[in-house]
């Protein structure tokens, strides 16, 4: 029986949402299923893995796996790709599931889709094309395996009910120096308080019209009054340094799917708009009424969102202790 | 320090962001035609590279694939100041996946010894993000992705890069390649005397046979079945500020988020 993996990118704080998502879409395909975790935070993110679905997963928590890049996971997964031929493998579309799966095709000459949407067969993919408005299915050929990169919350992950505990297998970590020559010196983590963009009711999302840092201090207050609500942006918001990365919504970056979008000063770059089109209701603030989010926008306000968000975050106020 | 003697930028020519795409018979992008530009993400690398080079001394070459109308973007990296150009362009490209796409930048890349590679982070077309750290494995390099600041140190380069949750710190010898995200520094508009300098600097045109590198290394193993268009949404109400804050406090009630 071919079969699937997943590659779960792990931390501390366990495995990568991702990979659960990819681990119940693994199971439909195979019977055959493993997940490949590398990392400090991979043994104890083994038992989860192993709960939606992955009845094997190899493990190494060695720090050589966090402490220079994506070049010795890259090396652990041809030595054992090489050993267990699975047909294909899944990455979830991040940076550091990108930056593996990139050196991994170069060293296997598999060919690898990004970007993918659904994964129908072992030798399938889907995607979307020009902002979602064309589906695209892929016949993926070449050298097994074939390795592609799952777009965010593309599958609900699922526990498998009764799943056994896995079998879990040490992953050496006895790297060749001449990838670990990136060294990470630094780390600085961000720290996220309120409510997870991903769980949020409602995504409020700051753009380039919002013309600076600050403005971001008036979405929290529209936040703050509707409740369930989460703040991001667009990579324009984040590449102009206005707010962090994990702000992102996006290409890369994060997906969202709540029964509100509002886009404040969000042009709708294709970029942005795959992250978030998956939202039950669109709308947009902006001044410009060429706008694309206006376009495909459930209501869409023209004028100035200085404005008008304050003046909403009153309504709400208003309306809320009415 | 280290003294950074040739930098090599990767830039694409894509198709015009505010055109309309279009799919030909075989599935493929139409690209003859079509109105395209350089890839506005890959100039935040030119920008860091021109600035390195400018600080410092060295060159910058600025190597492309693509169709024959991707001159349009190498000249832009010309007249921005790259010192030359190397635009691989063959009919045999044509719809060439990502490990082709990188067998090709990385063979037109070894041509030359080169100090630093940098590329976007992803193009504005395919957003595949994958292409440059594959060059980076197929040359036997180290890479950082998602740069948003670099300084040349005693021993390589120091990178600040963005990661999931916050930033790092990362450290790489030379030769590297990086690939920058875009609004970490302010692209240059190209001079007059820029563009007029640009007409004259070297600018070469390789074929896949020129490269030396064998057609079957980069057939295309992606091969699109079929296409499928997504009915578009009905298109919603566009109303002004007045009317729009109670609008908005309507729509957010009916969706009993408030």
């Amino acid at each position: 029986m071919a079969s699937v993996w997943v590659f779960a990118p792990v931390s501390a704080e366990g495995a990568h949402p991702s990979a659960f998502e990819l681990l119940t879409k693994a199971r439909s395909l195979s019977d055959d299923v493993a997940a490949v975790a590398l990392g400090p935070g991979a043994s104890g993110a083994s038992e989860s893995l192993g709960r939606f679905g992955a009845p094997r997963v190899f493990v190494s928590d060695d720090s050589v796996f966090a402490d220079h890049g994506a070049a010795p996971a890259a090396e652990a997964l041809t030595s054992l790709v090489a050993e267990h031929l699975p047909a294909l493998v899944l990455f979830p579309t991040t940076y550091e599931g990108r930056d593996v799966a990139g050196r991994l095709q170069a060293k296997l000459g598999s060919t690898l889709m990004s970007n993918a949407t659904d994964v129908p067969a072992l030798d399938r993919a889907r995607t979307e094309i020009f902002g979602g408005t064309k589906v695209v299915d892929v016949e993926l050929g070449g050298a097994e395996p074939r390795l592609v990169l799952v777009r965010p919350r593309s599958f609900a992950a699922e526990e498998l009910a009764g799943a056994p505990a896995p079998e879990v297998v040490q992953v050496p970590a006895d790297v060749p120096d001449e990838a670990k020559t990136v060294r990470v010196l630094e780390r600085n983590e961000g720290s996220e308080s309120g409510v997870k963009l991903e769980d949020a009711r409602v995504v409020i999302a700051g753009g380039r019209g919002l013309g600076g840092p600050d403005a971001f201090s008036m979405l929290d207050e529209l936040a703050a009054a509707i409740g369930d609500a989460a703040v991001g942006a667009s990579r324009a918001a984040v590449d102009a340094g206005w707010v962090p990365y994990r702000y992102q919504i996006g290409q890369t970056g994060r997906t969202v799917k709540p029964e509100v979008y509002l886009g404040v000063g969000v042009s709708g770059a294709l970029q942005h708009v795959v992250g978030m089109k998956g939202a039950k209701r669109i709308v947009a603030i902006n001044r410009d009424a060429e706008a694309p989010l206006l376009k495909m926008a459930d209501l869409g306000v023209t004028g100035d969102l200085f404005q008008i968000v304050p003046a909403l975050t009153e309504e709400i106020r208003r309306r809320r202790s009415g | 320090m280290l003294r950074i003697v040739h930098v090599v930028v990767f830039v694409k020519f894509v198709p015009e962001p505010q055109g309309t795409p279009t799919l030909g018979p075989d599935h493929l992008l139409v690209r003859e035609g079509a109105e395209g530009a350089l890839d506005p993400g890959d100039e935040y690398g030119l920008e860091l590279a021109l600035r390195l080079t400018e600080e410092q001394g060295g060159e910058v070459t600025a190597i492309s694939m693509g169709p024959e109308d991707a001159t349009a973007a190498v000249r832009r990296a010309l007249a921005m100041g790259a010192a030359g150009a190397l635009l691989v362009t063959d009919p045999v490209l044509r719809g060439a996946d990502a490990l082709g796409t990188a067998r090709v930048l990385a063979a037109a890349a070894g041509r030359r010894p080169f100090d630093l590679a940098i590329a976007g982070v992803e193009s504005t077309d395919g957003y595949t993000g994958t292409v440059p750290v594959t060059v980076a494995e197929l040359l036997h390099i180290p890479s950082v992705t998602a740069v948003r600041s670099l300084e040349v140190s005693d021993d390589g380069i120091r990178t600040e890069r963005q990661t999931e949750t916050g930033t790092e710190t990362v450290a790489a010898p030379l030769p590297s390649l990086v690939t920058v995200t875009a609004g970490a520094i302010e692209p240059r508009y190209p001079s007059l005397k820029g563009i007029m300098a640009a007409k004259s600097k070297p600018f070469e045109t390789l074929s896949l046979a020129d490269l030396g590198v064998d057609t079957a290394l980069v057939a295309p193993e992606q091969r699109v079945i079929e296409v499928t268009e997504i009915p578009p949404k009905t298109a919603g109400e566009i109303v002004g500020a007045d009317e729009g804050v109670a609008r908005i406090a309507d729509l957010l009630s009916e969706a009993k988020v408030i």
